[in-house]
């Protein structure tokens, strides 16, 4: 669905991350953890585009004023890399964008009895939070949280206030353990042989990294991916990556938009 | 004051207003039904369509650019038999028009393709691709060269009944001379323009953003680009011209007709505002009972130079 947004409020959580609240449709508390938006950063042509984030949180509030009923919000955090999110990093409380939400197909929320294994590299913890969010009390959650430095790590107060397990590593180890966080991730699936899920996002090279241990061990994982997006529906086909049975003779590209962003590992063509 | 006539015909087809969905930026149509009312547009145009699936080309394959996006999907689609089985059905339940971009390596591909798209009665008209820059083999030779283009018009104009819209390339030294060859092959109209060929480089790796190296450039940059070689084809040719090329608004598309479009294409648009296309029919209206303009054909070539 399409909608005028208002800022609620858009706050820097570390140097260059964002956390932006805009009010949304009473409809969108049905997304599905792992769905994204599309943000109309301005009516105007620069930036042309809409930008495509994942959805941090969604829920409701009691309205500000008396006697009305309650008002469902949208959270998106984002990493100022470029125009568009430079651009957003300048709203306030009470400016306006275009969404396009809820897009894309979500995570599997699995059988319960497994344990829950979420790890996100960076920014790419966005989506985990709603997804966490929607298992705990479910299933037993833990989460594996990795960056470059202490300014990429961060909500971990969120996540530790869902009851969520955390465990945290940095490359040069200014917060946690040093090292990769797909090596902590791996210790503990290898050491714990009861079956789980693995719900992965990040950068590419951490997600190539988690593919790989959930094939050596034979753990089912599912991965949220990016790609550059044009339509966000499923039209333009800029989004592509390669499926599973990818070949020149047999072509299986798959929309990130559409038929992801998050496809179970097995589904892609990792090389 | 009664509502203006914004009705145009192409080719036998008859559209309630002048604007069309460009090939390759609404997909099927059943895409964008969530977000745009079908039947308040013209006409759907869908996604380029071969014989055979195709998969297209490597990522990244599409970026931003100032004022505009290169693409270079390399006309990735699911192949005329999985769009007769999976497309058509929903395409049957919009009442609107629904018109098929199409191209082949070769003019028998070509002419194959318009014999059984002339079989399937939702299919209202053909638009040939004789233009895409993205694809390595044929295309291009179509589109830059009169001869070729005669040659595969003329055998798809055999094949068919039904309306035949050819699409031209901007990457051409004369546009006119390829408009030209068209009517001369018994084209019922053309439209113009399919993107132009540019490119992106990254400064920091000093390498192409596209995977492609070249892609096509589309979107408010190339409007003027698109006006003026519109202008310059409607005045040489007697068969109707569609406008294509960065149109944003009822206003671009108005300029459009102005330059002598009988109608309009509406592309990169629908990105960035999936009522696009529903939105200009509405501005276009507007501006006629703005300005006491009972008909839009009215505005058809009245450009004063
Ligand atoms: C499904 C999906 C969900 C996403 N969720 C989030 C999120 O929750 N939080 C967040 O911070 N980011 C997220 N992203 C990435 C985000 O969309 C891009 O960072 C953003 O579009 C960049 O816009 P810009 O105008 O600031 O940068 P631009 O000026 O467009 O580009 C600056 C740099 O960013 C890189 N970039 C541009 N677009 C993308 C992209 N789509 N993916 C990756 N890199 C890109 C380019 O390579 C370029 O070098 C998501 C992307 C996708 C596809
Ligand atoms: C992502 C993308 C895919 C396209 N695919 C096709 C195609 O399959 N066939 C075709 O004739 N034109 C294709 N085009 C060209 C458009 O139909 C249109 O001619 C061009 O984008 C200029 O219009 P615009 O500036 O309004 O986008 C494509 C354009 C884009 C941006
Ligand atoms: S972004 Fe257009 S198809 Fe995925």
């Amino acid at each position: 669905m399409q909608f005028k947004a208002t800022i609620i409020s858009n706050q820097e959580v570390s140097p260059g991350y964002f956390r932006m609240r805009i009010t949304a449709h009473p409809e969108l508390t049905g997304a599905q953890p792992g769905q994204f938006v599309m943000v109309r950063v301005r009516d105007a042509i620069d930036p042309l585009l809409r930008r495509p984030f994942g959805i941090f949180d969604v829920g409701t509030v009691p309205s500000e004023y008396p006697g009305c009923s309650s008002a469902t919000y949208l959270e998106m955090l984002y990493k100022v890399v470029g125009k568009g999110t430079e651009t957003l990093s300048t709203y306030h409380h009470g400016d306006h964008v275009d969404i396009i939400a809820p897009l894309g197909t979500g995570f599997d929320l699995g059988d319960p009895e497994e344990e829950k294994i979420l790890v996100g590299g960076g920014v790419g913890i966005a989506p985990l939070y709603y997804l966490a969010k929607t298992l705990v009390g479910r299933s037993r959650v833990r989460f594996f949280l990795g960056g470059r430095t202490r300014d990429d790590i961060l909500c971990v107060t969120e996540f530790e206030r869902l009851g969520v397990e955390t465990y945290v590593s940095t490359d040069d180890g200014t917060l946690g353990d040093r090292g990769l966080v797909t090596d902590v991730m791996e210790r503990h699936v290898r050491e714990d042989g009861r079956k789980k899920t693995i719900y992965a996002c990040g950068p590419m090279p951490m997600l190539k990294a988690v593919a790989g241990i959930a094939r050596q061990t034979g753990t089912s994982c599912q991965v949220s991916l990016e790609a550059y997006m044009a339509c966000g529906m499923g039209a333009c086909l800029g989004c592509v990556v390669k499926g599973r049975d990818h070949g020149d003779e047999t072509p299986d590209y798959r929309c990130v938009c559409k038929d992801g962003p998050v496809f179970a590992f097995d589904q892609l063509m990792w090389v | 004051m009664k509502r203006p006539d914004l009705s145009v015909e192409i080719a036998g087809i008859k559209l309630r207003n002048p604007v069309m969905t460009a090939s390759g930026t609404f997909g099927y149509g059943e895409e964008f039904a969530a977000y745009v009312n079908l039947e308040k547009i013209g006409a759907i145009i869908t996604k380029g369509l071969s014989l055979k699936p195709k998969a297209g080309n490597p990522t990244p394959r599409i970026q931003e650019t100032t004022g505009g996006m290169l693409n270079a999907i390399g006309l990735q689609n699911v192949g005329i038999d999985a769009f007769i089985e999976k497309k058509v059905p929903f395409l049957r339940t919009v009442n609107t028009p629904a018109i098929v971009n199409f191209f082949g390596n070769t003019v028998e591909e070509y002419a194959e393709l318009a014999e059984r798209l002339d079989k399937i009665p939702e299919v209202a008209g053909m638009e040939i691709n004789i233009s895409c820059p993205n694809v390595k083999h044929g295309g291009i030779v179509f589109g830059t060269e009169p001869k070729a283009a005669y040659s595969v018009v003329k055998a798809v104009r055999e094949a068919t009944i039904k309306p035949v819209i050819v699409k031209l390339s901007p990457n051409v030294t004369d546009i006119v001379e390829m408009a030209w060859a068209c009517a001369d092959a018994e084209a019922d109209a053309l439209s113009l323009i399919n993107t132009l060929t540019g490119m992106a480089i990254d400064l920091k790796s000093r390498r192409p953003i596209l995977a492609n190296v070249t892609g096509g450039l589309s979107g408010p940059a190339v409007k003027p680009v698109a006006l003026r070689m519109v202008w310059q084809v409607a005045k040489a040719v007697k068969i109707p011209v569609i406008g294509i090329g960065g149109i944003m608004s009822g206003t671009d598309a108005l300029e459009f007709m102005l330059a002598g479009a009988t109608a309009v294409q509406v592309g990169t648009a629908n990105f960035l505002d999936p009522a696009a296309s529903e939105r200009i029919a509405a501005e276009m209206e507007q501006y006629l009972v703005n300005n006491g303009i009972t008909d839009v054909k009215e505005l058809i070539g009245a450009l004063q130079v």
